[in-house]
């Protein structure tokens, strides 16, 4: 006996918008992994667009990593609009 | 990893949830965490798959068409909050399938409530008025819980089930405003889902064992005797507004605490349903466990012809 | 006119009545949450198609007739539902077989329908379609995976086709309300819609490495309001609470 496998489901709740991850579910394979996730995820007119992968597939960074990957970012100021100082005057830029 | 090395994690992990920063399923979390939220996330998948039963049970038998898609559309639903909340359950490292077989096994508990029988279409207002309104208690706080999949689940859980208790409310409101025999069949299933209704918020505090531990991980927010009285502060009214009578002869208005007195709970029944000797125990365990083993042959069918394609698109 | 519209509209509405109220049995009980949530979603579906059928048919019945006295309270012989759709649930590939060998119909008669002179019927079967192209599309993916699947799931899948294959060709029975509608420009011709039928089925079982019946004599009675035995038990079920307590507000 084999268990169906898991996948993620991203629904794009309407064309502008991006896929958003909003679950997963078990399916055998991605005919039924779509379907399934159109009954589970779609019921209330939640969905115009569904992405489904096997999570098995997903590669994702370690949580270990975090400082190394994420936080060399946080000193990076400059490429914020707010470091750079514009005169009162100017509303708009 | 050294005990200190431990001490040191514990103490970044407790002050991340005191910052209210979530939990992710890949972070560093206590063995403790992980097993306590595969316990409570699981128990409560469980009660809603468990929960399809009896409200299950009248879907064929709803008076109206308008009544039979509302109650297979509620239904249809605890499937699928069943089938968040065991997602959610699935990112701590178990499978569908364990947790599963935690039940079927009776190693799992689930909502002692579900063990109680529908015998009548009213039933169908009293379990979506009471037992839905008890639930929405217990879950609305978790939607801030500290497990973000966990609190992910219940947002969507909590959305979709703000129709619920009002579906159970308009049958209850309708039948109440019947003719006699609808209002007696009314108040005879308030009669009968009042007190297991307000003993599915959890033992008394004193007998609570999880209750401390719960309210630092955020699993819960306020004691359940805190939840019981909000319950019930809310629910009096509602029946008072539809006509029908709490069957507790102890109920009265606090002018001082500005909340309602209540009655002993019978708490020797409630043990007794959790330790499986309500009424229909064995009868959902044996509907949950004949639809799984009922349904494996046409699982491993799913499976074989998946596989087939498969092969055939290696080899095409 | 009036009445043949309604007995014709019958002869549509309760098919999904009755397949609805069987796939309602089910919820609760499915091989996996996934699946019993994809059956449920169908028969909430029919249930929507049954109750604007039955709207319209309380409107032009009038008098006090309603979707839900139609619904609950005509006795066994005034339903037209097709023997196939009240065939119990005995086991998944059964479902799935009586779900398939009605999608199939159902489409083919929906797609005329939708050119129908009547404009309601037109109205309603061009939003049943797109549910029941859905319906189709997933019985017959669960056709290709139980006949295709395990030795154990293609034995079942075959039993399941071989014992319902005998309801298939009342699908395509006339009444006599049905050929009046027809003249009409009302109602859909379904005799023409057999052969079709029966090409599109035979393609599906070969694909899924099942036989194709042969079978010469078949069941019919449904359309005339004769039933098989399961249908008493149905409304037992359906109509119980209509019954017991009659003329009351739910």
């Amino acid at each position: 006996m084999k268990n169906w496998p898991l996948w993620e489901v991203f629904v794009r709740s309407k064309n502008g918008l991006e896929h958003r991850h909003c679950g997963s579910l078990h399916a055998s394979d991605a005919t039924m992994a779509l379907e399934n996730a159109r009954d589970v995820y779609t019921r209330r007119m939640e969905g115009v667009s569904i992405w489904v992968v096997p999570s098995k597939e997903i590669t994702a960074s370690n949580p270990d990593d975090s400082a190394e990957l994420f936080d060399p970012a946080k000193d990076k100021a400059y490429r914020h609009p707010t470091f750079y100082e514009l005169p009162e005057e100017l509303k708009h830029m | 990893m050294s005990e200190i090395e431990m001490k040191e994690l514990e103490a970044i992990f407790d002050q991340k949830i005191a910052n209210d920063e979530k939990i992710e399923p890949k972070d560093w979390m206590p063995e403790k965490y992980r097993k306590t939220h595969i316990r409570q996330i699981s128990q409560h998948a469980h009660s809603e798959i468990v929960g399809m039963l009896p409200e299950g049970n009248w879907i064929t038998r709803a008076p109206s068409l308008r009544r039979k898609v509302a109650l297979l559309a509620k239904v249809q639903d605890e499937a699928g909050h069943g089938l968040y909340l065991y997602s959610a359950c699935e990112t701590l490292g178990v499978t569908r399938e364990e947790l599963y077989e935690q039940l079927h096994s009776g190693e799992a508990k689930y909502s002692s409530i579900f063990n109680y029988p529908t015998v009548t279409w009213a039933d169908m207002g009293a379990i979506g008025w009471l037992v839905d309104g008890a639930a929405i208690i217990n879950q609305v706080p978790l939607t801030a819980t500290s497990f973000g999949p966990y609190a992910r689940a219940m947002v969507r859980v909590c959305k979709e089930e703000s129709f619920h208790q009002r579906q159970g409310f308009e049958i209850m409101m309708t039948l109440a405003s019947g003719t006699q025999e609808q209002k007696d069949m009314a108040q005879d299933a308030l009669n009968r889902w009042w007190w297991p209704s307000l003993m599915m918020l959890g033992p008394t505090d004193a007998e609570s064992v999880h209750t401390e531990q719960s309210m630092k991980w955020k699993l819960k927010r306020k004691t359940n005797d805190e939840l019981r009285q909000q319950f019930i502060d809310q629910t009096v009214p509602q029946a008072e507004l539809i006509g029908l009578t709490i069957p507790d002869p102890n109920l009265k208005w606090n002018e001082e605490t500005k909340r309602y007195d209540f009655g002993a709970l019978d708490w020797d029944e409630f043990w007794q349903v959790v330790k499986g000797h309500g009424p229909c125990n064995k009868a959902r365990m044996d509907a949950r466990k004949n639809a799984w083993s009922k349904g494996e042959w046409v699982r491993d069918a799913a499976m074989a012809y998946a596989e087939k394609q498969e092969l055939k698109l290696e080899t095409a | 006119m009036q009445n043949n519209l309604v007995q014709y509209i019958y002869g549509i509405a309760d098919n999904a009545l009755i397949l609805g109220q069987r796939l309602g049995e089910l919820c609760g009980h499915g091989p996996n949450l996934e699946t019993d949530i994809a059956m449920t979603n169908i028969a909430l579906d029919l249930l929507g198609q049954t109750r604007s059928y039955y709207q319209y048919a309380a409107k032009l019945t009038g008098n006090e007739a309603t979707e839900d006295t139609i619904a609950f309270l005509r006795s066994e012989r005034e339903y037209k539902n097709v023997l196939i759709v009240e065939q119990p649930n005995t086991d998944f590939a059964y479902s799935i077989g009586r779900q398939f060998l009605f999608d199939v119909y159902h489409l083919l008669m929906l797609e005329q329908l939708q050119n129908s002179s009547d404009e309601t019927l037109q109205a309603i079967a061009k939003k049943s379609i797109k549910e029941v192209s859905y319906h189709k599309r997933f019985s017959l993916d669960w056709i290709k995976r139980l006949g295709d699947g395990t030795e154990e799931s293609h034995t079942k899948m075959q039993n399941a086709i071989n014992d319902l294959w005998t309801f298939t060709d009342e699908l395509f029975y006339q009444t006599d309300a049905d050929k009046a509608m027809v003249s009409e420009q009302i109602g859909v011709d379904v005799t023409q819609l057999k052969d079709t039928y029966y090409s599109i089925i035979s393609d599906i079982l070969t694909e899924s490495t099942l036989q194709v019946p042969d079978l010469k004599y078949f069941q019919k009675g449904g359309k005339q309001g004769i039933h098989s035995e399961h249908m008493g038990y149905i409304l037992a079920d359906l109509q119980y609470m209509q019954r017991t307590f009659p003329n009351m507000n739910w």
